[in-house]
C-alpha cells in the first residue's frame, strides 16, 4: 500500500511534536540552552527559545537545490545536537529536499506542490545554490523547468527564504570570473521577501541550526548585517576572534608552511589569512563540534563567507594590509570588498605595537621601501 | 504495451539527474540517463595560480569533498615534480579513508537503504523478535528489546501524525520489498544511529584540514605541522582523537555496516541477476605507500577489466593519449573537428552548445543530444569505474585482502563470484571496500605515529612553492578514486598561471549519454531489462541508479563560447 500524501499538520508545536518522538523536558530545555547559547542570547533567552518553541506551531520548509555541490546539506546533518537532525531535519518539517527524501519524481514534486499550495504564505523557502541565468536558465533544470522558474514560483507564497551558503548567498565558484552561466545570488532575483544569507562555504553546522531555531522560535528572521547575514554569527572578523590573534600582535609569523613558526601555531597572516577581512564564527563555535577550524589546523582562512572571495585568490598573497582595530567593527562599518589581495596598502592598527609590526612585516609584494613607509605613516 | 517513465528529480543523490526509460511488458527496454546543471569551474580555473586550484576544485562535490582536492594537488605536483614527504601521504591517505567510510555509510543509510527497507513495514516488527536478529548478526550493544520498542513508539508516533517529512509520499508497501518487519525495523534504527555517526568520523578532516567539508589541502604536502610538544601543532592529544575516531568507525563498519548488508541481501538475491549493465571496470587506484609514482604500492591497484574476464587486468595509463577520450555525440556541445571523435583531455575542446528542449519540458527529445555530461570512453570502450570496478581489479590481481573479504561474502551468501555483476554486487562491493579501508586506515595511523616518534615530522616540501622555480610550461595528471570511482585531472601550467585544467569524473563515466556507436553508459546499460512492478513507483530504477551512487554535480561539462574563441581546450565535468 502507498501511504497517500498527508495533509502536513502545523496544528502541533514544536515542543509536541519533540515530545510525541520521545524526547524528555530534560532534553528539551538542554537542546534550548544550547541554541539560545549559539545564537548569543543572554541565559535569560532560553526561556524564550523553550516558551517560543512551546507555543509556536511548527513551520513547513521547503529546501531547493539549484547550482551547488550539496555541501550545505552535508554541514547541516553534521550539527553536533542531535535533535538538530532527529526533529528539524527528518521529522519537524522538512517536507521536501532532494538529497534525503526517499521519494521521486513526480512523486517528490507533488509534495513541494502541496506544501506551496496549502501553506501559501507560511512556509519558510531555504535554498541551496545559484541560479543560472544565462541562455533563458538552460544550465540548471529540475524535473524538466529552470532553476529560475522553480524559485520564482516557490518564493511567491514564501514567509522567508534562507540562503544557505555562499552559492546562493553569492553565487559563489560557479560566479567567479568569468561566471560561465551567469551564476546569480537568490538576493539578486527576488526583491520583495526577507532573505536570511547564510554564509560560508559550508556554513557552519551550528550556524546552520542556530538560524533554523531562531525562525521556528520567534517566526521571524534574525537581525542581520549589511549583508544580510545574521548578526549573531557574522558580526566578528574571523582575525579578532583567532587564538593566533596574541602572535599577529606580536609580530610572530609562520613565514613558510611547516616551518618552526608552524609548528609553534604562529600567525599565518603571511600565508595568505583572509581572517582579518572574514566575518564568521570560525574562531568562536569551530568546526564539526568544535574540533578544529582552519587557522587551528595550519592553513589560512581562504574567506568563504564573503562576497566574491574566489577572486580575491591567490589564496596564498598576503592581504596588503586591512581596516578596523577591534573585535567591534564590523561589515557594516567599513563595507565589502576590503579583502584585495593587491599592494594597495590601507592604515593598520594605528597603535604602536602594529608600527613595530609593520617593520616586522616588512614591504608587500611589488611594494617599495618608500611606499611602505608611507603606509606606515599613514598608520 | 510500451510507456514511457521519466524520474526527474532523481533524489537522495548528489545533483540533478533525470533517467527516462522505455517499459514494455513490465521490463526497460531502453534507458536514457541526463545531467541537467552545470557550472563551468574549468573555465573558471583558467588563469588562476595552480596552487589555489585544489580549493577550487574541491567545490566540484560537498558530499565526496577532499577527493577533488586531493586529485588537483596531484596533478600541480606531477607538472611540477614535487615529492610529498611521507607524512604527508600518510595524512592524505588517513582522509581519504575517514571520507570513504563517512561517504559510503551515509549512501548505504540514508541514500540507498530506503530502496531496500521498507519504513512502514518497521511497524508490525516484533521488538523480541527483532532484538534475537539483531544479536545473532552483530554485537554491537544497541541491540536490546527495550531499544527497538522504544524506537518502533516513536516511529508509530510520526506515522500516525501523518507528517512524514522526508519518508513521505513514498513506495512504501510496494510488492518489490521483501525484508522482513524486523530487518525493516533494524534498518532504520541504524538509519538514525548512522546519521549521528557520521558526524564524528569526519572530525578526522576538522584535524588535519580544518573543516568539514571541504577540508584544507595544499600543494606539496599537508597544511597541518606536526609537533608533539606544542598545543597549536598535531600533537599527542590530536593523534590520539584521529586514533579513536578510527577505532570507532571501525568497530561501526563491522558491527553495524557489513552485518546489515549481509542480513538485507539474501532477501534480494534476484537482484543478482538484475542491473550488470556494462561489462568492463576501469580504476586508476590510490593510497599510495611509495609516493604516488610508484604505482606498484597502491592498496587500491590500477588496472582495467574487459569482458568481466578475471584472468587478465589491462594496464592504464592516464597520459596515454589513446587511452582516456571523450567525445560529444550526444552531449550539449560541438567539437571543431566532429563531436563523435574523441579527444584525449590534454587535447580537448569544449563549446557549449545547448540544443535541448527550452524548459518548461515535458521529455528530452534522446534522439538528439540530451545531456550536459560528455561520454568518456578508455581505448574505445564504455567502462563502469566505483566500489564494484575497485574490487573487482583488486581480485583479479589476485591480491590476498581482497580475495579474503570477496571470498568470506560469497560464502556467506553461498553464491559465485558472478553475482557480483549486478545491482546487488555493486552495493556489495561498497561495503566490501570499506572493511578493507577500515583496515587500512590503522595501518597508515600506526606508521604515522611510528615516523613521528622516529623524529620525522615533516609534512611539507617548499622546494617548488615560489613560482619562480617553475618551468615556463608543465603538464600533470592527478588520479584518485573517489568513493564513486576512477577520477583525474589533468592540468596545463604556463607562464605560473593555469593554461588548461579538466576533469573527468566518476559519475561522467557512469551516468553519460551513449557514444557515436551507440554504446551506452553504466547507468543506462544497467537499467535495460530491469523489471517494473509500476511504471508510477520507479523504486526499481532507483535501486539500481542508487547503486552507483550518483554524483551528479562533478559529472558535467562545460565551457563557455561567449567569451572564448573555439581553439582553446577544456573539458569540464558535468557542473564542475
Amino acid at each position: 500500500m502507498m501511504i497517500d500524501t498527508p495533509t502536513p499538520k502545523t496544528d502541533q508545536t514544536l515542543w509536541e511534536e519533540m515530545r510525541a518522538r520521545g524526547v524528555t523536558r530534560r532534553d528539551f530545555i538542554k537542546f534550548c540552552t544550547w541554541m539560545a547559547a549559539y545564537m548569543g542570547l543572554e541565559s535569560s533567552g532560553v526561556a524564550q527559545v523553550a516558551r517560543a518553541l512551546e507555543k509556536n506551531k511548527r513551520i513547513p520548509i521547503i529546501w531547493l537545490h539549484f547550482q551547488e555541490c550539496t555541501c550545505c546539506s552535508e554541514s547541516f546533518i553534521r550539527s553536533s545536537h542531535p535533535i538538530v537532525a532527529d526533529i528539524l531535519l527528518d521529522k519537524v518539517s522538512l517536507d521536501y529536499t532532494e538529497t534525503l527524501q526517499a521519494a521521486a519524481g513526480h512523486q517528490a514534486e507533488a509534495i513541494k506542490e502541496q506544501t506551496m499550495k496549502e501553506s501559501y504564505g507560511e512556509y519558510i523557502l531555504m535554498v541551496e545554490g545559484s541560479v543560472p541565468m544565462e541562455e533563458d536558465g538552460v544550465y540548471c533544470c529540475i524535473g524538466g523547468k529552470s532553476a529560475q522558474q522553480i524559485l520564482e514560483e516557490a518564493a511567491a507564497g514564501a514567509k522567508a527564504i534562507v540562503a544557505w551558503g555562499n552559492c546562493a548567498c553569492a553565487g559563489c565558484v560557479q560566479s567567479a570570473n568569468p561566471n560561465p552561466t551567469g551564476a546569480r545570488s537568490i538576493k539578486s532575483l527576488i526583491k520583495n521577501k526577507p532573505i536570511v544569507n547564510v554564509q560560508g562555504c559550508p556554513p557552519i553546522a551550528e550556524v546552520m541550526a542556530g538560524t533554523v531555531v531562531h525562525l521556528l522560535a520567534f517566526g521571524r528572521i534574525p537581525q542581520l548585517d549589511a549583508l544580510g547575514r545574521p548578526k549573531a554569527f557574522y558580526s566578528r572578523r574571523v582575525h579578532d576572534t583567532c587564538y593566533r590573534r596574541p602572535y599577529y600582535d606580536a609580530g610572530l609569523f609562520v613565514e613558510s608552511f611547516d616551518d618552526e613558526n608552524a609548528k609553534r601555531g604562529y600567525c599565518l597572516y603571511k600565508m595568505g589569512c583572509r581572517g582579518p577581512t572574514t566575518y564568521n564564527s570560525c574562531g568562536i563555535i569551530r568546526w564539526n563540534n568544535g574540533t578544529s577550524f582552519p587557522i587551528q589546523s595550519g592553513h589560512g582562512c581562504i574567506g568563504c563567507s564573503e562576497e566574491g572571495f574566489w577572486d580575491q585568490s591567490p589564496f596564498y598573497k598576503r592581504l596588503a594590509g586591512f581596516p578596523g582595530f577591534g573585535i567591534e567593527t564590523t561589515a557594516d562599518k567599513i563595507g565589502v570588498g576590503l579583502g584585495v589581495a593587491t599592494a594597495v596598502g590601507i592604515a593598520a592598527h594605528a597603535t604602536m605595537t602594529n608600527i613595530r609590526k609593520r617593520k616586522t612585516i616588512g614591504q608587500q609584494p611589488g611594494e617599495t621601501e618608500t611606499e611602505a613607509e608611507q603606509e606606515e605613516s599613514n598608520a | 504495451m510500451m510507456s514511457r517513465i521519466v524520474v526527474d528529480p532523481v533524489t537522495r543523490i548528489e545533483g540533478h539527474l533525470r533517467i527516462e526509460a522505455e517499459v514494455k511488458d513490465g521490463i526497460i527496454t531502453d534507458a536514457w540517463s541526463a545531467g541537467t546543471m552545470v557550472r563551468g569551474l574549468e573555465i573558471i580555473l583558467k588563469g588562476r595560480d595552480p596552487r589555489d586550484a585544489w580549493a577550487f576544485a574541491e567545490r566540484v562535490c560537498g558530499v565526496c569533498t577532499t577527493v577533488h582536492a586531493l586529485a588537483s594537488v596531484r596533478s600541480v605536483e606531477d607538472a611540477l615534480g614535487i615529492e610529498i614527504p611521507p607524512n604527508a601521504e600518510l595524512i592524505r591517505n588517513l582522509m581519504f579513508c575517514a571520507q570513504y567510510m563517512q561517504d559510503h555509510v551515509v549512501h548505504f543509510y540514508h541514500l540507498h537503504a530506503l530502496d531496500w527497507v521498507d519504513v512502514v513495514s518497521a511497524l508490525k516488527a516484533d521488538p523480541k523478535a527483532t532484538s534475537e536478529i539483531a544479536r545473532s548478526l552483530s554485537s554491537w550493544p544497541k541491540s536490546s528489546p527495550g531499544y527497538f520498542s522504544d524506537l518502533q513508539k516513536r516511529l508509530t508516533t510520526f506515522v500516525e501524525s501523518g507528517q512524514l517529512g522526508i519518508f513521505a509520499n513514498a513506495y512504501w508497501g510496494h510488492p518489490a520489498y521483501k525484508l522482513p518487519p524486523e530487518v525493516n525495523l533494524i534498518g532504520v534504527a541504524h538509519y538514525l544511529e548512522a546519521l549521528e555517526w557520521q558526524k564524528e568520523i569526519v572530525k578526522v578532516h576538522t584535524i588535519f584540514g580544518g573543516k568539514n567539508p571541504h577540508p584544507n589541502y595544499l600543494v606539496g604536502g599537508v597544511p597541518c605541522a606536526v609537533n608533539i610538544e606544542e598545543a597549536n601543532a598535531i600533537n599527542a592529544e590530536r593523534l590520539a582523537m584521529v586514533g579513536k575516531l578510527l577505532a570507532d568507525a571501525a568497530t561501526f563498519v563491522e558491527q553495524v555496516y557489513i552485518p546489515d548488508l549481509m542480513a538485507i541481501a539474501p532477501n534480494y538475491l534476484d537482484w543478482t541477476n538484475i542491473g550488470g549493465g556494462l561489462e568492463n571496470y576501469l580504476c586508476y587506484g590510490d593510497l599510495p605507500q611509495n609516493g604516488f609514482a610508484d604505482v606498484s604500492g597502491f592498496k587500491f591497484p590500477r588496472g582495467a577489466i574487459l569482458g568481466r574476464n578475471l584472468n587478465e587486468v589491462h594496464e592504464v595509463d592516464p597520459k596515454d593519449p589513446t587511452g582516456v577520450q571523450e567525445e560529444v555525440t550526444n552531449s550539449w556541445y560541438e567539437y571543431k573537428n566532429g563531436d563523435t571523435s574523441g579527444l584525449h583531455p590534454w587535447d580537448g575542446e569544449t563549446k557549449l552548445k545547448y540544443s535541448g528542449p527550452q524548459p518548461p519540458y515535458e521529455h528530452l527529445d534522446v534522439d538528439q543530444k540530451y545531456s550536459w555530461l560528455k561520454t568518456p570512453r578508455w581505448k574505445g570502450h564504455a567502462v563502469e569505474v566505483g566500489p564494484l570496478s575497485r574490487m573487482l581489479v583488486g581480485y583479479a590481481s589476485g591480491i590476498d585482502e581482497y580475495k579474503e573479504v570477496v571470498g568470506a561474502a560469497l560464502k556467506q551468501l553461498d553464491a559465485p563470484a558472478t553475482i557480483l555483476f549486478s545491482t546487488l554486487g555493486r552495493t556489495a562491493a561498497r561495503g566490501l571496500e570499506t572493511r578493507l579501508i577500515a583496515r587500512w586506515a590503522k595501518q597508515f595511523y600506526d606508521q604515522l605515529l611510528a615516523n613521528i616518534r622516529n623524529g620525522d615530522s615533516r609534512t611539507f616540501t617548499n622546494e617548488k612553492w615560489e613560482p619562480e622555480t617553475w618551468p615556463k610550461e608543465a603538464r600533470g595528471v592527478g588520479a584518485s578514486e573517489a568513493p564513486r570511482g576512477a577520477l583525474a585531472h589533468w592540468l596545463v601550467i604556463k607562464d605560473q598561471v593555469i593554461e588548461n585544467y579538466q576533469l573527468v569524473v566518476p559519475s561522467t563515466w557512469n551516468a553519460s549519454p551513449r557514444d557515436s556507436k551507440g554504446q551506452r553508459s553504466a547507468y543506462e546499460a544497467s537499467l535495460v531489462g530491469t523489471p517494473v512492478h509500476d511504471p508510477e513507483q520507479p523504486l526499481e530504477i532507483l535501486r539500481t541508479i542508487h547503486s552507483f551512487d550518483p554524483c551528479l554535480a562533478c559529472a558535467v561539462h562545460l565551457y563557455d563560447d561567449k567569451k572564448n574563441s573555439l581553439s582553446e581546450v577544456s573539458t569540464s565535468p558535468a557542473g564542475v
